[in-house]
């Protein structure tokens, strides 16, 4: 009998991954807890907009707490790994950065390509556990037809994370197991429960970890003070579609398209975002038709089920997190960047979002829309 | 059962069966209050006593001049608040233990100014640079005999000398070096020393702050008259009573030679380590150090998937501080020392006691050059090799 292997269990302190370390725990794995010190929530505190304490926020005192107590409870070694440097070289400045250029950013994507999948992974492998678990709903397996790691859809569609995880390579799907995928997130917290895990009834977690409150204009204001930067002037004019000034805006970042409310104006039929123009400072206004379009150009790309994309696809395409996916042609429009023509034309299509395609319930690959 | 070597003596040190069991009878049985009027009070303030004349015994000082106190960090705020008011100059180092560190810039935070002296490359300040500091309104020095992370003694005699001729108070924080290098306040010139009971196998929980006869500090906790009226809050009995125990063993210790004998091994590992790893070294290797503590650091890896691949395999050591989460963090005294944050990161401490053995340290000289090996092969930028793939069929078998 070869010795059981050693699995990381990357622990947020939540249900979702506190129930994986229990399930892999009760099938006799070697596990090893480790949490990812990512932010100090404290960093902040104090500045205008943000809360004095970091009560019940990720990466918060309790979270840490909330998975040592779960690790104890299950007798598995348990250790917090301090990747705060990295975080916010990988995921907050660019998270800044893209606001700042009139993008919306996507920072869990971010998160898991740069952290999660990838630093996390290495200090498992470090020390001596060669695969990483985490509490993601997805499911990931290898077909030895197309001898490719899958990544596909959870059975709880509700809580499926796959638009988050596009960025996976196949080295790092080889190397991931996603315990909840077959599960649905009522049977996570009666299994929980079940196991004695304290924390089966804790809320989940919804906003960006690191912007206590949410606000992330005030997130931005707040860590330019704190590096001791200046905010950057990005005010402009307020455009029509036909390039007709119609107003003032304070600055690029306080928008996203689609937006409706912050315009300032009075006008008859409401007014939304249409698109932001970081060169010339420029947000661009017009009705809820000119939000739609039928087309989008996606780059920095990663193919997960298809080794790379050759001709035309038709693909199920989502545009961010919370979209119902649309039915799309693919083709490659440039090196690393392509180009999806939908069947319907679709509402906010968001330069910095990622743009995830599907093929049934395979994530087929996906990039950030330009 | 996995065999577990603890080499953290500096974080903690177990109790020692003798202080165990002398401790025992003043839980149950004689559990008097110290300041009580009867017998039951009459036998702890016995009890107590007996042990403030051993404390005095391994610092050379009168028992009047001994506070027992809840540890080394009160015992360093109790010095530094205590002995200030505001308006005063203080002077410490960048290299003290947070207890200090973090009491100083409060200090600046409550009307006192605060000039922390930076260190040399081997972590050792020089007092000439503490001279330098003082102003005429300078009201106390705070310099630490040796550092907890490199185990550097600090010339704190000649930094006394400095003080004394200034006029000015000198405290210095004993934790790291009590039990380690001979304790004579005398000697040493200072005001007021701090001292920690865990770290010298006392129970957690207790401490010492000595005070010189003709030196005043306000007290930080009001209440009864305890301690002199420098410390209210009745008597931790049991714990001082182990804490007695220990510093009339570690005095012991001091001179029987086994300190001598904590070093040989210290040596040893240091040493072995060293001649097994490459691109390895030692922080103030040229320096004198307390016998037991040796901070070695090993380029081009995470010391802290070190730390926690060494305790997988049973080896306790430690790495940086550790912040509130239990994350560790570049330690702040070997970046005062200007080691590269990087080099920082990659630094562990081993710290050893009279209870490691040479097995102990056979143990260390074999697992740690393996796990420096496995962690350099599996440099941060593996995942763009090939080998990172598992394949299919090492695949099937792993997933049952």
């Amino acid at each position: 009998m070869p010795a059981p292997e050693t699995i990381a269990v990357a622990m947020s302190g939540g249900v979702d991954s506190s129930t994986v370390a229990a399930m892999l725990k009760s099938e006799g794995h070697n596990l090893v807890g480790l949490t990812l010190q990512l932010w100090n929530q404290r960093r902040l505190a104090g500045r205008p907009g943000m809360p004095e304490t970091s009560e019940g926020r990720c990466c918060s005192l309790n979270d840490v707490y909330d998975a040592r107590r779960v690790a104890e409870h299950l007798g598995i070694p348990y250790y917090v790994v301090n990747q705060q440097d990295r975080f916010e070289h990988d995921v907050v400045q660019p998270f800044v950065q893209e606001y700042l250029s009139g993008r919306t950013p996507v920072p869990c994507t971010l998160c898991n390509n740069h952290l999660k999948f990838a630093q996390l992974l290495d200090t498992a492998r470090q020390i001596g556990a060669e695969r990483i678990a985490t509490g993601h709903y997805a499911r990931n397996e290898y077909d030895p037809a197309r001898d490719r790691w899958i990544l596909k859809r959870p059975a709880d569609a509700s809580k499926d994370q796959t638009y988050f995880l596009f960025g996976l390579t196949q080295a790092q799907l080889s190397r991931s197991l996603f315990p909840l995928g077959g599960y649905r997130k009522p049977d996570v917290r009666a299994i929980a429960e079940q196991r004695g895990l304290a924390l089966a009834n804790k809320p989940d977690s919804q906003e960006i970890c690191f912007i206590p409150g949410g606000d992330y204009k005030q997130f931005l204001d707040a860590y330019l003070a704190d590096r001791g930067e200046a905010m950057p002037d990005t005010s402009g004019e307020l455009v029509t579609t036909t390039g007709e000034v119609v107003g003032h805006h304070e600055g690029i970042h306080n928008f996203t398209v689609g937006q409706r409310k912050g315009l300032g104006m009075a006008t008859g039929s409401p007014l939304y975002v249409i698109g932001i123009n970081g060169a010339d400072k420029k947000v661009v206004v017009g009705s809820s038709a000119d939000l739609t379009s039928k087309t989008l150009r996606a780059n920095r790309l990663n193919w997960i089920s298809i080794p790379r994309l050759d001709g035309t696809l038709r693909l199920l395409v989502k545009i961010r997190h919370r979209h119902e996916s649309a039915w799309g042609t693919l083709e490659m429009s440039a090196e690393d960047e392509v180009a999806v023509t939908f069947d319907q034309p679709q509402r906010a299509v968001t330069p910095g979002q990622a743009a995830v395609f599907y093929d049934g319930e395979e994530v087929a690959g996906g990039g950030w829309i330009l | 059962m996995m065999r577990r070597v603890y080499m953290d003596a500096n974080a903690t040190t177990p109790l020692l069966p003798e202080v165990f069991e002398a401790m025992q009878p003043y839980f149950v049985e004689r559990f008097g209050n110290a300041s009580s009027v009867h017998s039951f009070g009459q036998q702890a303030r016995g009890a107590v006593e007996q042990a403030r004349i051993k404390v005095a015994g391994l610092l050379h000082c009168r028992p009047a001049e001994i506070v027992f106190t809840s540890g080394g960090t009160e015992s360093d705020n109790l010095a530094l608040f205590g002995a200030t008011k505001p308006g005063d100059h203080v002077i410490a180092t960048t290299i003290e233990h947070h207890a200090v560190l973090h009491a100083a810039e409060q200090l600046a935070k409550c009307g006192r100014e605060v000039t922390f002296v930076s260190v040399d490359d081997e972590g050792v300040v020089d007092p000439e640079d503490i001279r330098r500091a003082l102003r005429p309104n300078t009201r106390l020095i705070s310099v630490m005999m040796a550092n907890n992370e490199t185990g550097a003694i600090q010339p704190v005699e000649a930094i006394a000398a400095i003080a004394a001729g200034a006029g000015v108070q000198f405290h210095t924080d004993a934790v790291q070096a009590a039990g380690k290098v001979p304790l004579r306040v005398e000697k040493t010139g200072c005001n007021l020393l701090s001292l920690s009971g865990h770290k010298i196998h006392a129970p957690q929980g207790t401490g010492v702050l000595f005070v010189r006869k003709d030196t005043k500090v306000e007290p930080l906790l009001y209440g009864g008259t305890h301690e002199r009226q420098r410390r209210a809050g009745t008597e931790n009995l049991a714990g001082i009573v182990g804490l007695g125990k220990a510093a009339e063993i570690a005095a012991r210790s001091l001179e029987d030679g086994s300190t001598q004998g904590i070093a040989a091994l210290r040596d040893r590992l240091q040493n072995e380590i060293l001649a097994r790893v490459a691109d390895a070294g030692v922080h103030s290797g040229q320096v004198p150090r307390v016998p037991n503590t040796a901070n070695l650091w090993f380029d081009h890896l995470e010391g802290e998937a070190l730390v926690i691949s060494l305790d997988l395999k049973g080896l306790a050591v430690s790495g940086g501080s550790a912040c509130a989460s239990g994350a560790s963090e570049p330690s702040h005294v070997l970046t005062a020392m200007g080691v590269t944050t990087e080099r920082a990161r990659a630094s562990l401490r081993f710290s050893l006691s009279k209870l490691t053995t040479t097995e102990d340290v056979d143990f260390a000289i074999e697992i740690v050059p393996q796990a420096v090996a496995r962690l350099r092969e599996l440099s941060p930028f593996y995942h763009k090799d090939d080998t990172f793939l598992v394949n299919a069929s090492s695949v099937a078998t792993a997933q049952r």
